[in-house]
């Protein structure tokens, strides 16, 4: 995944209605009128929401008639968890050698630092 | 969205705001963790990533200092420098950090060194930028390294 899909994915879900129709996506598909349903908006700009989603990569429509569902696409998170635990093991790998370091130093400063301001 | 799998390290990617939080404990009481953070000699010795040997130009951590250092190997080399903003000994360090690659690309770096008792101390590290690109290229380095290392690994393996 590039780097702008993933800044899209990380704006997409940077809004409380955005996540919260994402929730309710990840129990089962519904269409643009079943999500409109709670919000106490248009579903012209629960549209306008899945739209963003949607360019995000996180949500699709599929062609069923009329209905048109939303379906989550949850290998789009599996990808963005990939990203962050790499970098959470590469951290990981940083701060096990900081807890060599920590079992190996003397226990007062003057003993490895000797230069005290 | 929060990361901990089956490590220590726990690591948290704010949607609303561009951070990267770092929380990670120590077997060393807080005076120890921050010693660590602070003695270039010791710095070199965790720092860097495993594969490049970090040189230190220099690394003043005091309030109103500054450091910079390199990052050398295979014939590459990556300098990072910045001030320091806020330095309370055993307590907090305040930083402004610099890839030096992106000469105006800057985070401000928070190490906030917790005592959580049993002399272990909690150090939770916050990095925020400006941008969520700015961001999710931090995160996307580490997985262009972690693609580094696998294909070194694979010439390894292809040269026996």
């Amino acid at each position: 995944m590039a780097a702008d899909t993933l800044s899209m994915v990380f704006s997409a879900l940077a809004d409380a209605t955005r996540r919260d129709i994402v929730a309710r996506l990840a129990v089962a598909d519904a269409t643009v009128n079943e999500l409109a349903g709670p919000y106490a908006m248009t579903v012209q700009a629960v549209s306008k929401h899945l739209r963003v989603l949607q360019d995000a990569g996180l949500v699709s429509r599929t062609r069923q008639a009329q209905r048109r569902p939303v379906h989550l696409e949850a290998e789009v998170f599996d990808l963005m968890t990939s990203w962050i635990e790499r970098y959470r093991r590469l951290a990981e790998e940083r701060y096990q050698r900081l807890d060599h370091v920590l079992a190996t130093m003397p226990d007062h400063a003057e003993s490895t630092q000797g230069k005290e301001q | 969205m929060t990361s901990t799998a089956k490590h220590s390290t726990e690591i948290t990617a704010d949607p609303k705001v561009p951070l990267i939080r770092i929380t990670r404990e120590f077997d060393a009481p807080p005076a120890k963790v921050f010693r660590a953070h602070i003695d270039p000699d010791l710095i070199v010795q965790w720092l860097g990533p495993g594969r490049y040997t970090m040189q230190i130009d220099h690394y003043d951590c005091r309030t109103g200092g500054s450091y910079r250092y390199l990052h050398v190997g295979g014939g590459s080399e990556f300098g990072f420098h910045g001030s320091f903003h806020e330095v309370r000994p055993s307590e907090v360090i305040v930083q402004t950090f610099t890839y030096e690659g992106v000469p105006d690309g800057v985070a401000l770096e928070r190490a906030v060194f917790d005592d959580i008792g049993d002399g272990r101390t909690r150090l939770t590290v916050t990095s925020l930028v400006d941008s969520f690109e700015a961001r999710d290229a931090i995160l996307a380095s580490g997985m262009e390294s972690g693609v580094v290392e696998g294909y070194e690994r694979l010439d390894e393996v292809l040269a026996r």
